[in-house]
């Protein structure tokens, strides 16, 4: 049954491209990203404009500027698509049964785009009153 | 001095669990590991089994879990792990009998990344050359004994067995980066499927397992890097 093995890695390679491949690299650069931006995020949120002074008046005056909108679409895109790929990883790591395998990995993919079409639509289209 | 070795023992005609077996042992705090399981198997309790060979670190057979790590009896000396010793069979592979496990999923894996050279250019008169350079690429990995141990520690091959493992990665690593050997495409592609390299997870586990100290998890992602500068 093992001898299989090798043509079954190779029949594997094959038909799956390079899919973990980018996955793997997209973590590796989103996380250098995302390590940036949430520091910088953070830093702008907590220091700059202070934690208590944070309403809804704030984030419509700071989405007047629609570089702030870019920067929250990124900081979504990245670290929602970084973080399903983990959830993903863990997934494939510990849920082995198909059914549920396919099952949670359908949940997590209808809610990846889900998320992300609701927050680039309140981005896209926000305009304050 | 007295030491307790603590065996998981498994017998699959008489148990239907395994079950733990305490043995009270005198040896020399410069003793090995190996030294108190053929005290017991010779003095003690003769229907214990397992794997040795050379019993000097290199033949590769004697790999098991001591003290919840994945060490060569041969090479662990009894200072270092007693008073009380656990000695468990290496976790991840199907136990045949106490300590000695089935290594053949093992061995499939390492089958699978074609561990020989692959060079159909006709020889030369005399000795394929090679620079001290171009050798010390993969000089570390050309250190595995083939002992599992590595594999056998790290949580990516417990959950999944299909998953290659890092003993075959090292075995790939040994031939991909090797300035005579034509396989390299051939054995990057295998290891680019989704059981192959990307499986890992950087635990470390794997390094710290190794009894060559080969840096596995640094010659794994030597195998990732040349795989992501094949496709950029």
């Amino acid at each position: 049954m093992f001898e299989s093995l090798a043509a079954r890695t190779a029949h594997q390679a094959e038909r799956s491209g390079n899919f973990e491949l980018w996955a793997w690299f997209f973590m590796r650069v989103s996380g250098v990203i995302l390590l940036l931006m949430v520091l910088f995020h953070l830093f702008w949120m907590h220091f700059v404009i202070g934690v208590e002074n944070i309403n809804f008046a704030v984030v419509a005056e700071r989405w007047e500027n629609p570089l702030w909108r870019i920067y929250d679409l990124f900081l979504l895109i990245f670290a929602w698509t970084h973080g399903a790929n983990g959830m993903r990883y863990i997934i494939e790591d510990y849920v082995h049964a198909p059914g549920w395998r396919v099952t949670l990995k359908t949940v997590l993919l209808l809610l990846y785009f889900a998320l992300i079409s609701m927050g680039a639509y309140v981005i896209f289209t926000f305009r304050a009153p | 001095m007295e030491v307790t070795v603590r065996i998981k023992r498994y017998d699959p005609e008489k148990d239907g669990e395994p079950w733990w077996g305490e043995y009270k042992v005198e040896v020399d705090e410069t003793d090995r590991v190996l030294d108190a399981l053929h005290y017991i198997k010779w003095y003690q309790d003769g229907t214990l089994t397992f794997r040795r060979s050379c019993g000097h670190g290199i033949c590769g057979s004697d790999a098991m879990r001591i003290n919840g790590y994945n060490r060569l009896a041969c090479k662990v000396l009894i200072r270092d792990v007693a008073p009380v010793i656990t000695v468990e069979p290496l976790l991840g592979l199907p136990v045949i009998k106490d300590l000695v496990v089935d290594m053949e999923p093992f061995f499939a894996h390492y089958r699978a990344v074609m561990p020989w050279l692959i060079n159909d250019e006709p020889p030369p008169p005399r000795e394929r050359l090679q620079s001290p350079e171009e050798r010390e690429l993969f000089d570390d990995t050309t250190k595995c004994i083939l002992c599992a141990a590595c594999t056998t520690s790290c949580p990516a091959f417990w959950l999944r067995g299909e998953y290659v493992g890092p003993a075959a990665i090292v075995q790939a690593h040994r031939f991909i980066f090797d300035s005579r050997d034509r396989g390299a495409v051939q054995r990057l592609e295998i290891l680019n499927a989704p059981d192959g390299v990307w499986r890992c997870r950087t635990i470390f586990n794997c390094t710290n397992a190794c009894p060559r100290e080969i840096e596995i998890t640094k010659a794994i992602a030597e195998v990732k890097k040349a795989l992501i500068f094949s496709r950029l």
